[in-house]
């Protein structure tokens, strides 16, 4: 009854995974022009440089995508809480058995075998959501099931902020668009967005004053306009004037944080602050992506990551090449690219039959998506720097890898949704 | 109840696809700043300097040429030495220094190449050159200097050096750059344009650390140096060493010029310098040395050391009272010393034997004739019609204004005019007998030992001058020189008036210069002295030879060694038998001047 009907090739999204293997092939050519040296010229498949390495990790993730669609299409579902159990002890235990690398301490394993769990830990995470949030009773709009949904995703990012990785933990909030699809009251995100914005304007603005009227007009405004119960006129004014005591309290708490994370911040607002210094990754991905023009300067003709003015050009700043030597056009065909994916995730995840695989499709899309926006968003200056890579396109095999698995693991829900019982709640 | 949700996401997606795009199209299409700061990070304009024209002398002897030093580079991160010992020996550095430069180099770049032993000689070139493999991080880079071959002529070849702010700013055409080199004196500076060559230019790539990564877009824009031209000069090498020879440890002049063509045949201005001690990185140390040395060395006599022209301006008179009708090759005056001093010779005396006996009271009388010629009855207004109308024939000699030869900073010398003595006396205050000391080529007169040269070429040429020049072709080609030093400048005097002179000239050597005299060649010359009132008068001699044939002429100037009759013509005459016979025979007349008693 399993196995023949498991692997359904006509059931299987083509489109995703012609739009995956696209950009995952892109990818390793950018990754080859962002090491390419004129002088030393070494061929796209030499294992001595990251193209060839890239390679091994593109196979490699091949024979993933083969393990999971051969799979049994509940082995994830039944799987799901052990895989982020275990996922939960290996963040537990990089700190003692993890390699450190620039003060952090990321990946465990032995020799150059290394993973990095907290890469592998968002679909282990995806997984227990799903698990946890399937059941027919679950609704985000209550409290104790809030918390619970909230406590799965908390868990590993506590663990994250500890090795510190703040870029890696920071992914895991992008699941809460997850949590918006999944009924997470709207006032949630309107707070959230709030916040956001006060905070961004907060920074933006030298004199926080200008902030407190307006805060104090907003608040009374929204006294007036529903019901004055002596209740409701509380609530909002202390809601109002914590909001001012948070937007006084910020430039105490930037200045708490770590100089590296000040600086990224601050370097949004004014990328002049420290051209040489933290403005400079900023200053000079901007460089090379503005450079490219229309066109581009052609493959392999790129000074500026070739050249070493933009660091980390293959892993996070990856997008810098491509922008550099495929120009504006180049853009629109990889950001038109990653749209369409989201799209299509989108749509399979509304077409799931029980809400596992909806919930499971939206982590997805959620974390795609954020890698997606905030990576790009960093190298044209429009977000500050993190650490975190564009997926399928980075080089490196961590992040490779755990995009293949995150994505194929729905690619095959959505193949055998034909097999799944109608449960969604 | 969340069916508009999903729609919410989706146009979320988009909306971050088109933030991105429009973003990106803002930094990409349409602001073009980035492409020029991408341009400023990667591309390095590296400036290929051009080989410097040679020159040669008129003969084809290798006079100034570009000698290679090398300067041993090193890298710090590839630098790796295992036997230190050997590595010191092999190029002769103590450890203290290896340490000192290493260190230097370090703290310059760890990445970028700096120099680290500077001008290695050419013989430890060849003996390092092929160990230089067993030391990673070091290389050898080239430069060049100026070299000559012998050092002579320092003068006329000149020297080059960094270029000035002041003469950065004059550079109109933007050629010049902070640090480059030009010509600053002689040859070197005046022939400039044709000696730099054309630079060019390579735009290389370069990584965040500044290492070359190879030629920008595979040197499409690249272009490449024009080597400059090489010059021949008129010089003649052996003349003009030997003359150095023989004015070593005296002050003067020589200039011998080529009558036919006005080409410098040999050009020296003593006391000379080492032309090799102002090149190269001794250039600012020895130029202090050399500029504040009291007898001038730098101080380029032949064009800059003004001198009365003395006796032998005597010759232009008759030329000129000849020209005028005033003189005849038969007018005779007395020898009247109460007029002005002369020395004791036959009296009265024609022309010839004037010129002959170079009699100062003749040129006092006949100078009367030529300045006052009673076209005005007011004796001062007569005067100064005289001299204003003979200060314009003298003018035709060459006196009076610069020549134009083809080197910076010559001097005109003066011949007074009617304006400068109305300021020195006052306007109708002055006649010839203010005058006279004129008429033998005294008083306010000054000439450059060029002009006197270019007199004797006058003289041998019956009365027409090619302007002296010190280039005879550029990269062979004889037309490409400055079109003035073609042109045949007439002094307004017929030929036939010249024969008398040139005769006189000849028979001139045997009452006041008679070492000059040679047994088989006719050398017409004329003895000067120029009064010096701060000392011993100098020593004054211009000749051409062959009389007949003239193939030379040559002014001789020797400062502080009295009469010219001795120093300076048997000097003169020296030359003149090394450049027509080849060799000097007459050895113990070259003694004589080598020894250099002229006072006694």
């Amino acid at each position: 009854m399993r196995g023949e009907a498991d692997i359904n090739i006509n059931r299987v999204d083509w489109a995703t995974v012609i739009i995956y293997f696209s950009l995952v092939m892109v990818g390793w050519f950018n990754i080859y022009a962002a090491v390419y040296d004129g002088q030393a010229e070494k061929s796209i498949f030499d294992f001595a440089i990251n193209s060839g390495k890239q390679l091994v990790w593109i196979g490699t993730a091949i024979g993933i995508i083969i393990v999971i669609m051969a799979a049994d299409h509940r082995l994830f579902e039944n799987l799901a809480i052990p895989i982020y159990l275990i996922f939960i002890v290996l963040l537990l235990l990089t700190p003692f058995l993890g390699k450190e690398v620039n003060g952090q301490v990321l990946s465990i394993g032995f020799g150059s075998v290394r993973i990095q769990a907290g890469e592998f830990a968002k679909f282990a995470t995806a997984l227990a959501l799903a698990k946890v949030m399937e059941r027919p009773t679950f609704d985000l709009s209550k409290s104790n099931y809030q918390l619970q949904a909230f406590g799965v995703l908390l868990l590993p990012v506590a663990l994250i902020i500890l090795q510190p990785d703040t870029g890696t933990a920071m992914v895991y909030f992008s699941l809460l668009l997850m949590f918006y699809r999944e009924g997470l009251p709207q006032h949630y995100f309107i707070l959230g967005f709030g916040m956001i914005a006060l905070t961004l304007l907060a920074l933006g603005i030298d004199n926080n004053i200008y902030l407190v009227i307006g805060i104090s007009i907003i608040t009374i405004i929204l006294i007036f306009l529903g019901k004055r119960t002596p209740q409701r006129i509380i609530a909002f004014s202390l809601i109002g004037i914590g909001l001012i005591v948070y937007t006084y309290s910020l430039d105490f708490v930037i200045s708490k944080l770590p100089e590296h994370q000040q600086n990224r911040i601050m370097v949004l607002f004014d990328p002049n602050i420290d051209p040489l210094g933290v403005g400079w990754n900023v200053t000079q991905s901007k460089i090379a992506i503005g450079s490219g023009g229309l066109a581009g300067k052609g493959y392999l003709q790129g000074t500026q990551t070739k050249f070493d003015f933009v660091p980390e050009q293959h892993t996070d700043f990856i997008f810098c090449t491509l922008g550099e030597e495929f120009g504006w056009l180049g853009s629109l065909v990889v950001i038109s690219l990653f749209v369409g994916l989201l799209y299509r995730l989108v749509i399979m995840a509304e077409r799931q039959k029980n809400r596992f695989s909806r919930i499971y499709g939206y982590s997805v899309i959620s974390i795609l998506l954020f890698h997606f926006m905030i990576n790009i968003a960093m190298t044209i200056g429009l977000f500050p720097v993190v650490g975190i890579p564009l997926p399928f396109f980075s080089y490196g095999g961590s992040s490779l890898w755990s995009f293949t698995m995150l994505l194929f693991i729905f690619i095959k829900m959505d193949s055998s949704r034909a097999l799944q019982l109608g449960r969604l709640g | 109840m969340n069916d508009q949700r999903p729609l919410v996401i989706l146009i979320f997606i988009f909306l971050v696809g088109a933030v991105l795009l429009t973003k990106l199209f803002t930094i990409q299409v349409l602001d073009d700043s980035f492409m020029k700061k991408a341009e400023r990070n990667a591309i390095q304009r590296v400036v290929d300097h051009p080989y410097r024209g040679l020159v040669y002398d008129r003969n084809g002897k290798l006079l100034v040429y570009n000698n290679p030093i090398f300067d041993l580079m090193i890298v710090p991160k590839e630098f790796e030495v295992r036997d230190t010992t050997r590595f010191l020996e092999l190029f002769k550095i103590s450890k203290e220094t290896l340490i000192e430069s290493y260190t230097a180099a370090r703290k310059y770049s760890w990445v970028k190449p700096s120099t680290f032993i500077k001008q290695i000689s050419t013989e430890d070139f060849a003996r390092i050159q092929d160990f230089l493999i067993d030391y990673p991080g070091l290389f050898i880079m080239t430069r060049s200097i100026r070299s000559y071959p012998s050092p002579i002529a320092s003068h006329a070849m000149g020297y080059i050096g960094e270029i000035s702010g002041r003469q950065l700013e004059r550079d109109s055409s933007h050629y010049y750059v902070q640090g480059d080199y030009v010509g600053l004196s002689g040859l070197e500076n005046y022939y400039e344009k044709d000696l730099r060559g054309t630079k060019g230019v390579k735009y290389k790539m370069v990584n965040v650390r500044g290492i070359d990564k190879g030629p920008f877009k595979d040197g499409e824009y690249d272009t490449a140096s024009v080597a400059g031209n090489n010059i021949t000069s008129t010089i003649d090498m052996e003349l003009q060493k030997y003359g150095e020879f023989l004015m070593q440890g005296k002050t003067g002049s020589v200039v011998a010029i080529e009558p036919k063509t006005g080409e410098i045949l040999a050009m020296i201005s003593a006391p000379f310098y080492d032309p090799n001690s102002l090149t190269g990185a001794e250039f600012s140390k020895n130029y202090r040395v050399l500029n504040s040395d009291i007898s001038k060395p730098l101080f380029n006599r032949p064009i800059m050391a003004t001198y009365p022209p003395g006796s032998i301006f005597k010759i232009v008179q008759s030329l000129i009272g000849l020209q005028d009708g005033i003189l005849l090759p038969s007018t005779t005056f007395a020898c009247n010393k109460s007029l002005v001093a002369c020395h004791n010779h036959p009296s009265p005396v024609d022309l010839f034997g004037a010129i002959r006996n170079s009699c100062n009271p003749y040129y006092h009388q006949a100078f009367r004739q030529i300045i006052n010629r009673e076209v005005s009855s007011n004796t001062f207004t007569d005067t100064k019609i005289g001299l204003t109308d003979w200060r314009e024939k003298v003018a035709k000699f060459g006196l009076g204004s610069t020549l134009g030869i083809d080197m910076r900073g010559e001097k005109g010398g003066s011949i007074p005019s009617g304006a400068y003595y109305d300021k020195v006396y006052g306007e109708g205050r002055w006649k010839y007998s203010t005058i006279y000391s004129l008429s033998i080529g005294q008083g306010e007169m000054q000439v450059t030992p060029l002009q006197m040269a270019n007199l004797a070429a006058i003289f041998a040429n019956k009365g027409y001058y090619y302007t002296p020049h010190l280039v005879k072709s550029i990269n062979g080609d004889k037309s490409l020189i400055p079109q003035e030093y073609l042109v045949k400048n007439e002094v307004g005097i017929d030929a036939k008036h010249f024969d008398l002179i040139q005769e006189a000239m000849a028979a001139a050597l045997y009452g006041t210069a008679n070492r000059a005299v040679m047994k088989d060649l006719v050398i017409a010359g004329k003895t000067g002295t120029a009064q010096n009132p701060h000392g011993e008068d100098h020593s004054v001699f211009i000749a051409f030879a062959p009389k007949d044939d003239p193939k030379i002429a040559i002014a001789v100037y020797v400062e502080n060694a009295g009469w010219g009759g001795r120093a300076a013509a048997s000097t003169a005459s020296l030359m003149i038998e090394k450049y027509i016979q080849g060799e000097v025979k007459r050895l113990d007349l070259q003694d004589y001047v080598l020894a250099g008693n002229f006072i006694y």
